[in-house]
């Protein structure tokens, strides 16, 4: 009792005890970071990332899915009237001008993934319908009606040749 | 002890007996357990649960024994499973059957703690480890059925862990995150599988939890008084008859659909092989699965969807706070509960339904409405309850009550002097 020296060792204990807790608990946040990193995509998957179409045998009005990065890609070869009918409008919930979202008017390339949750919407009159949530698109894959709140998306790409695009690069 | 079946030598018990508490742990939890002597068989459904749980675990572990997590082989190996292996077909229907008979059992569980107001104090905790073991039976019914591998399993999995887009900020990288690629793909499906037989351990965890909750408050029951010590008998003989004899009546119905309509759980399109780049017309979740997703569809914005869908499901979580009247016995004793009981459970069907259905402009409307009424149920209860109670108090309570009331007040009275 009276001691002067107690003060100061609890104190030194006090700042040991927190200084101990917080190396060990960054060297348990540090320990998580490779299992969590391990769920991420791996190399291999990472590596599967352009995809080259060849447009020769798609006719106008007439559309053709292929796979870039295992998701459906909608490629559309607009009519005249597909294409002054999309030039017209500027989409419904997410509005865009057409000539933003096609590098040529006669051809549509987006995701075919429905930004809601992720189905495949399908060519239904003019533009898309997808028959997960009821999510309406026109013919430059913009949405009319929700509930998904985005445009199909267009993804990277260029074209290689006159009836050549890669996906996956610009 | 003439009607001891299996004569331990004493020593053994004593020699255990030292070492650990086994004669009084039997006694005190599980044969001499006291449990209230007017329990209806509304109250076999938590050991139905349990003995679920139980066969779910059993099968899995065999038909693990033949599947192949691999995107290339698990639709081939469930039909090796069907076909080939010994009682594969009987291993497979009891384990997807049994899917369904637990969410079945858990929500009548369910309905029986809101209808008699178990979830009351001093039981929220108890209440509340159920709420976790909900969200966790969800988890590893929708990592399961990715695992077979068809159109439904695949297209199932993509809407759901698209949920998480709603994230703030990193909604994209965490999708990409819990799939492990772009798309729903093999390293999806074997984090699906390795998930979906961890889960069921964590679940026995969450039981454990569960029920040392419920010993340490003991069940409810349908007066909704804790009962005198005369009125609570030993759990054996008394309910492990009553459990068992519900347990029969169970496997009864259970049996019918796994030997006579085991394809009527199973949707048709689960039949076809994942394909990623065709979406089937129609997808719809299990049927257990439908209410919730009737809501999430209802919202016509996607964060608002997702946000309306996760707390429809811990909505239930509130009710301790959310039913402020001090009337006991749930809805026996409460016209205006009652009456709003069964409201919500025609509301579920009505979001079942809707849920089931295409979406067209009527079908949003009416889920849309019957979300609404959902809602409103658990946001007005507040305010219904206190004043059912006080309408309740000044019109008198029912005469069986207020001796109910008035035996329980004697008996603590009685115990007080002692």
């Amino acid at each position: 009792m009276g001691d002067s020296n107690v003060p100061d060792s609890t104190g030194r204990r006090d700042f040991l005890i927190r200084a101990t807790a917080v190396v060990g608990g960054a060297g348990v946040a540090a320990t998580c970071v490779p299992f969590v990193a391990s769920m991420n995509p791996s190399s291999d998957v990472l590596a599967k990332a352009e995809t080259e179409v060849d447009l020769s045998d798609i006719t106008p009005g007439a559309m053709r899915t292929v796979a870039w990065q295992g998701k459906p890609v909608f490629i559309l070869r607009r009519t005249p009237e597909q294409i002054a009918a999309s030039a017209a409008s500027a989409g419904g919930l997410d509005p865009e001008p057409d000539s933003r979202r096609a590098q040529k008017p006669e051809w549509l390339v987006v995701i075919g993934v429905c930004t809601h949750m992720g189905c495949v919407p399908n060519k239904e009159g003019p533009g898309w319908v997808c028959h997960c949530h009821g999510s309406q698109y026109d013919d430059s894959g913009r949405v009319l009606r929700g509930p998904a709140p985005k445009n199909l998306e267009v993804p990277p790409y260029r074209f290689a040749a006159e009836n050549k695009i890669v996906i996956g690069t610009t | 002890m003439p009607q001891r079946i299996i004569k331990w030598p004493a020593g053994v018990i004593k020699w255990i007996d030292q070492r650990f508490p086994l004669t009084s742990f039997v006694k005190h939890e599980l044969t001499g357990y006291p449990t209230p002597r007017n329990l209806s068989y509304w109250w076999n459904f938590g050991f139905l649960a349990g003995f679920v749980l139980v066969l779910q675990v059993a099968t899995g572990i065999f038909l693990a024994m033949h599947y192949k997590a691999d995107i290339a082989l698990s639709f081939d190996s469930i039909q090796h499973i069907m076909r080939d292996v010994n009682y594969g077909w009987l291993l497979r229907y009891m384990h997807s059957t049994g899917a369904s008979a637990f969410f079945l059992v858990i929500y009548i569980h369910m309905a029986r703690t809101l209808y008699y107001g178990s979830y009351r104090a001093p039981r929220e905790l108890l209440w509340w480890t159920g709420q976790g073991l909900l969200l966790l039976l969800m988890a590893t019914a929708f990592m399961g059925y990715l695992l077979p591998w068809g159109q439904m399993s695949f297209w199932g999995a993509t809407v759901i862990t698209n949920l998480f887009r709603a994230t703030p900020f990193v909604g994209d990288q965490v999708v990409i995150w819990l799939r492990g690629d772009y798309t729903v793909g093999d390293a999806t499906l074997t984090r699906f599988f390795a998930l979906h037989y961890l889960m069921p351990f964590l679940i026995i965890g969450a039981v454990v939890v569960h029920l040392v909750a419920l010993h340490s408050v003991k069940s409810s029951n349908p007066s909704g008084i804790n009962l005198a010590d005369k009125d609570n008998i030993p759990f054996h003989p008394y309910f492990t008859a009553k459990d068992f004899y519900g347990l029969g009546v169970f496997l009864i119905v259970y049996s019918v659909f796994v030997f006579f309509m085991p394809d009527s759980l199973i949707e048709p399109a689960n039949n076809i092989p994942a394909n990623p780049m065709q979406t089937p017309n129609h997808i719809v979740p299990e049927w257990y699965f439908l209410p919730f997703y009737a809501i999430l569809r209802s919202v016509p914005n996607m964060v608002g969807g997702v946000v309306a869908m996760g707390l429809s499901v811990m909505v239930f979580a509130f009710m301790p706070y959310l039913d402020r009247s001090r009337i006991p016995g749930g809805a026996h004793f409460r016209p205006m509960y009652r009456v709003l009981f069964y409201v919500f459970l025609a509301d579920m069907a009505v979001l079942g339904y809707v849920g089931y259905i295409p979406p067209t402009e009527t079908s949003i409307l009416a889920g849309q409405i019957a979300t609404l009424i959902y809602f409103t149920l658990f946001l007005q209860l507040p305010f219904v309850s206190k004043a059912e109670e006080r309408w309740l108090i000044k019109r008198g309570l029912p005469p069986e009550l207020e001796a109910l009331i008035a035996s329980e007040a004697h008996e603590k009275t009685k115990r007080g002097k002692r």
